[in-house]
């Protein structure tokens, strides 16, 4: 799973004596630091210091569409709404306050048969698909980030609706994460190139970058368009067609963006969108013999089940996108209000709930007591609320299952020893709601320091020396991300060239951005999501050689 | 010699005769921005001169733009330098968004496509067709191309030896000054602007005195679209005022040209004697096209007759040296002049007319002046070989068979509406004769052999080989000489 930063830091943005209780009557500033980096966010940090500006500020902010209408749920099959061939439906939920928001259409095998079946005849050689200039495919991709940008303020709210996520925060890093990503592979499309080899002997070699054929696509639900971007825009830019599952807790922004494929003008078969659950319509794409690639992003405890089904049934291509638990060293000599701040982002974005999520916070010794005393000040200081709150830095989590699961593990850090410095609990009020918890003296081998909770608690160790450092953060099965808080150099570069890690971050956490290749060392996954690499994995490379007369340089 | 339905030498650029679905010109197209272009202002030129813009398929003058010359070029040089301080708006701005500044240039060439296209045909005399599909478009893609590029220009680490931690950047260049010519106004401005732009340039750029129009139409698009002041800036003028200021300022880093190889050699000699500036140059051609007896016949005679006359035969990649198998030479020839005896002349907004003026009147005297250096020396003229039309500069489209390599028609650009035929009979005849020209921009080769074509396409000395094919550019494909066609890749 993934996904990104603090973009709303609250440094000075309230007086320390406020509670978090979600409502506030002071400032907000919207910092740009975060989740796809970049220089572009409106509401810029000095309003801060200027009233008009802050109130002309506050008057940009976007709100939530009031009393939104689910226009779409149904599973999208070759550009059509069509109902699920059970004739089951299943329950979609707001985890905020737990009522039920409607009723989607339930994908199962037959339904993905019929998906399959569409994005193989629209993969077709001589289909409008196929014979698509790829910079024509780059323009589709482009219209659709229009219509994205058109619709950004629907999209936010169905995302905070049905997610759970702070809408400011859906609207700016989610939506913003997804126009990017499609802009961005947009532009490679016509960009995908082969080479021309000198091979031995008279002949002539070139490779051709084809797209692979039907991918199956099944994403998680904390990141629920983002996550849809992320997977159909490289599969797309490269001529593949998709058959996506989203998570059967967050279908709506998914169905939604059907409708833009298909007014965006993508012809007919080339994304179906089955929404479901992993045991049935998840496994049916797993196990699919007519596809030919399956890209997934969720837990590692499934991602082996998904490369086991590839195995079994047509070693079908396979990328993982899966859990971690990633280190995050804060050296003596780093900012250290600086690398709170960053370390508690890095935490508790999107509720504890992103894959890269830092939750194992190692503190030199030295500053140790300190780094302690400052985090927990400023997870008290969180705002835990309704996500439609604009100060509501904290939504609930996704589920119930989830929700018991984090409270659980909570139970085990305070049994196995660990001091429990805030939070520990629920938040007592309808929805998901779990307080924001830090634990100090964590120890290696406790649970909450071995597994993934996904849920807003934070764990912080301590070390002395940087070898022993390098050694603990590396003693995990995962791999997905990592973090370095120095101001020296040689520390921040021994560091990251020691990580076990696809993505090491300076001085900074969640530092996401479109350009940049993501994925994970060992059991965080397999391949890369993003970038120019995140093209290989969409692509089947062609040699052909021919014999000619005579070969010259 | 056929001539377009109708009155011909009527100019009214809005013809009712226009079949429907077919884009109409803007009548009465209003000529907005005739001043240099600085720091996203309109400035009046330092000498206070003007440069007289004629419609060459009348011959009558248009308007009259600002003529920039020394001056004016240091004050845009001034700005684009301080455009591209460090700290700077443009240094600063995101990769990714300059990509969407040019996206958005895109979308305004997408909404002013009639205006531009209805200018480019009326200060070059190019059919407005053509202008609207061919160079429009490729205007259009090649900056939504580049667009995509900004953010993808990545530079290595790289694993060296010892204790030593290496990576690369690649950074813009700085100031470039880039000079264009007349045949492809508009186009030739995107190809310049949009990779300098991608990587993050900044750019003072001259468009040819015959034809600044669309450039400075541009120039209130960019501002438009939200480059900051002085990134790209658009000083009309001559070459040796304007144009040598360029290629010998001191503060311009790079200088990019495309124009006649004579000047290119002018430009790389003022970048030698000034501060070393980086060069790119993409100058002329004596093309060869080269078609097999085995050919597609009917195809081959109508690419190699579109190869040539394309534009009024004003492309730098004109495929002016057709050799031609000797066992359908004849048939090559005859199908060859009957093709040019069918192309339709007149007035460039009327839909049917094939071909259009020629730039100005130098151009066609020159022209003129080769069709009668090949009648001299002893080429036979099969049709054409004379102006055309009372008003304006058109010429007859004009053949030649009986062609031979040191004949001037076979060795000289002549960059108007004149076909060479010449005979071979072997491969590697043909290949060294092929080869025997100091240009070496494109070739083209027609067979259905794939040992001929593959055979041909590495042994020609030229930056491009078509197989089958002619003028198949696009904006995906790199485009520049080998030897003196060029330094450098465009696109």
């Amino acid at each position: 799973m993934s996904l990104t930063p603090g973009l709303y830091t609250q440094e000075g943005t309230q007086s320390p004596n406020q509670k978090s209780s979600g409502k506030i009557s002071g400032q907000i500033a919207i910092d740009n630091r975060g989740t796809m980096t970049s220089s572009k966010i409106e509401l810029p940090g000095e309003v801060k210091s200027d009233p008009a500006a802050l109130m002309a500020s506050l008057q940009l902010i976007p709100s939530p569409v009031p009393d939104l209408e689910i226009k779409y749920t149904k599973i999208f099959i070759n550009n059509e709404w069509q109902t699920s061939v059970s004739g089951k439906t299943f329950p979609v939920y707001n985890p905020s306050n737990g009522e039920k928001i409607c009723h989607v259409q339930e994908a199962e095998k037959a339904d993905t048969d019929k998906a399959v079946q569409a994005a193989r005849l629209a993969f077709t050689l001589g289909s409008v698909w196929r014979r698509m200039d790829a910079s024509e495919r780059g323009r589709l991709l482009d219209k659709l980030a229009d219509l994205v940008e058109r619709d950004r303020t629907i999209l936010a709210t169905l995302e905070s609706v049905n997610g759970g996520k702070p809408f400011l925060q859906a609207f700016y890093v989610d939506l913003q994460g997804v126009i990017k990503t499609l802009r961005y592979f947009a532009g490679w499309a016509d960009k995908i190139h082969g080479m021309t080899i000198p091979v031995d002997g008279d002949y002539f070699t070139f490779t051709k970058h084809e797209p692979i054929g039907v991918c199956g696509q099944i994403i998680p639900w904390n990141f629920p368009l983002l996550m849809m971007a992320w997977k159909i825009a490289p599969a797309l830019c490269c001529g593949n067609t998709v058959v996506i599952k989203p998570a059967e807790q967050t279908p709506l922004s998914s169905l939604y963006m059907g409708a833009l494929i298909k007014e965006a003008g993508f012809p007919p078969g080339v994304v179906n969108i089955l929404p479901g659950y992993g045991p049935t319509a998840g496994a049916a794409i797993a196990f699919h013999m007519g596809i030919d690639k399956v890209a997934f992003t969720g837990s590692t405890e499934v991602g082996k089940l998904i490369q086991e089904a590839a195995g079994r049934s047509n070693l079908k291509r396979v990328t993982l996108e899966l859990g971690g638990k990633s280190p995050n060293i804060i050296f003596a000599d780093a900012d250290l209000d600086y690398a709170v701040e960053q370390a508690h982002q890095g935490v508790f974005f999107n509720q504890g709930q992103c894959c890269t999520a830092g939750s194992r916070v190692f503190v030199e010794e030295s500053i140790y007591d300190e780094f302690v005393r400052k985090s927990v000040e400023r997870a008290k200081r969180r705002i835990v609320g309704n996500p439609f709150d604009p100060t509501t830095e904290q939504g609930p989590q996704i589920d119930k299952e989830q929700y018991s699961k984090i409270l659980a593990l909570i139970q085990s850090g305070i049994s196995e020893g660990a001091k429990l410095e805030c939070g520990g609990k629920a938040l007592g009020r309808k929805g998901f709601y779990i307080e924001p918890t830090v634990f100090s003296n964590v120890k290696d081998e406790m649970r909450i320091a071995k597994e993934e909770i996904f849920g807003p608690v934070q764990q912080i160790l301590k070390f002395k020396t940087m070898d022993e450092a390098i050694e603990r953060a590396n003693s995990t099965e995962y791999g997905l991300v990592a973090a370095v808080f120095t101001r020296d150099i040689n520390k921040a570069m021994t560091v990251s060239a020691a990580m076990h890690a696809g993505t090491v971050w300076i001085n900074c956490y969640n530092a996401l951005n479109v350009q940049s290749p993501f994925g994970g060392f060992k059991m965080s996954g397999n391949g890369r999501e993003m970038g120019e690499y995140g093209l290989r994995e969409y692509s089947e490379v062609k040699t052909i050689t021919m014999k000619i007369h005579q070969k010259n340089s | 010699m056929t001539t377009t339905p109708g009155d011909t030498q009527n100019h009214d650029p809005n013809p009712s005769a226009a079949p429907p679905g077919l884009p109409i010109p803007v009548s009465d197209l209003e000529v907005k921005y005739t001043k240099i272009f600085i720091n996203n202002e309109w400035h009046d030129s330092s000498c206070g001169r003007k440069i007289p813009v004629y419609n060459p398929a009348t011959g009558e003058k248009i308007c009259e733009v600002e003529e920039g010359d020394e001056e004016d070029v240091d004050k845009a040089v001034k700005a684009a330098k301080e455009a591209f301080q460090l700290g700077s708006v443009w240094r600063r701005m995101d990769a990714s968004d300059r990509g969407r500044l040019l996206n958005k240039l895109a979308d305004l060439v997408e909404r002013d496509q009639l205006i531009l296209a209805t200018m480019e045909t009326i200060d070059s005399g190019k059919l407005f067709l053509i202008a609207y599909f061919v160079d429009l478009m490729a205007a259009i893609k090649t900056l939504r191309y580049y667009g995509g590029w900004s953010d993808k220009i990545q530079g290595r680490t790289i694993p060296v030896d010892g204790e030593y931690f290496t990576f690369t950047r690649h950074e813009p260049v700085g100031v470039c000054g880039q000079i264009i010519p007349w045949n492809f106004p508009l186009l030739m401005f995107i190809w310049k602007i949009a990779p300098a732009l991608c990587c993050g340039n900044t750019v003072v750029i001259k468009p040819a005195e015959q034809t600044p129009l669309t450039a400075l139409h541009m120039a209130a698009l960019m501002k438009e679209a939200g480059f900051p002041p002085g990134v790209v800036n658009v000083v009309p003028g001559y070459g040796s005022t304007a144009g040598a200021a360029i290629a010998s300022h001191m503060y311009i880093d790079k200088v990019a040209f495309t124009g006649s190889t004579e000047v290119g050699k002018l430009i790389k000699e003022a970048a030698g004697k000034s501060n070393l500036k980086r060069v790119t140059l993409e100058l002329g051609g004596k093309n060869p096209n080269i078609i097999f007896a085995d050919a597609d016949l009917d195809h081959a005679v109508e690419q190699a007759h579109h190869g040539l006359f394309f534009n009024q035969g004003q492309c730098c990649l004109a495929g002016s040296r057709i050799f031609v198998e000797e066992t359908i030479y004849d048939e090559f020839v005859r199908k060859s002049v009957e093709r040019a005896k069918r192309r339709v002349l007149g007035n460039p907004f009327i839909p049917g007319v094939d071909q259009g003026p020629q730039i100005d009147k130098k151009q066609f005297d020159k022209i003129l002046e080769l069709i009668e250096s090949g009648r001299k020396e002893g080429a036979k003229l099969e049709c054409g070989g004379s102006p055309w039309g009372d008003k304006g500069l058109f010429i007859q489209p004009t053949v030649f068979s009986d062609v031979t390599d040191e004949m001037r028609i076979a060795k000289e650009e002549i960059f108007g509406p004149v076909q060479q035929i010449m005979k071979f009979k072997t491969l590697d005849e043909v290949i060294k004769r092929a080869n025997s020209t100091h240009y070496g921009l494109v070739a083209g080769v027609f067979t259905q052999n794939i040992n001929k074509a593959l055979t041909i396409a590495s042994s020609l000395q030229a930056g491009t080989v078509w197989v089958n094919c002619y003028n198949a550019m696009s904006s995906q494909c790199p485009f520049g000489g080998f030897k003196m066609s060029g330094n450098g890749r465009e696109i």
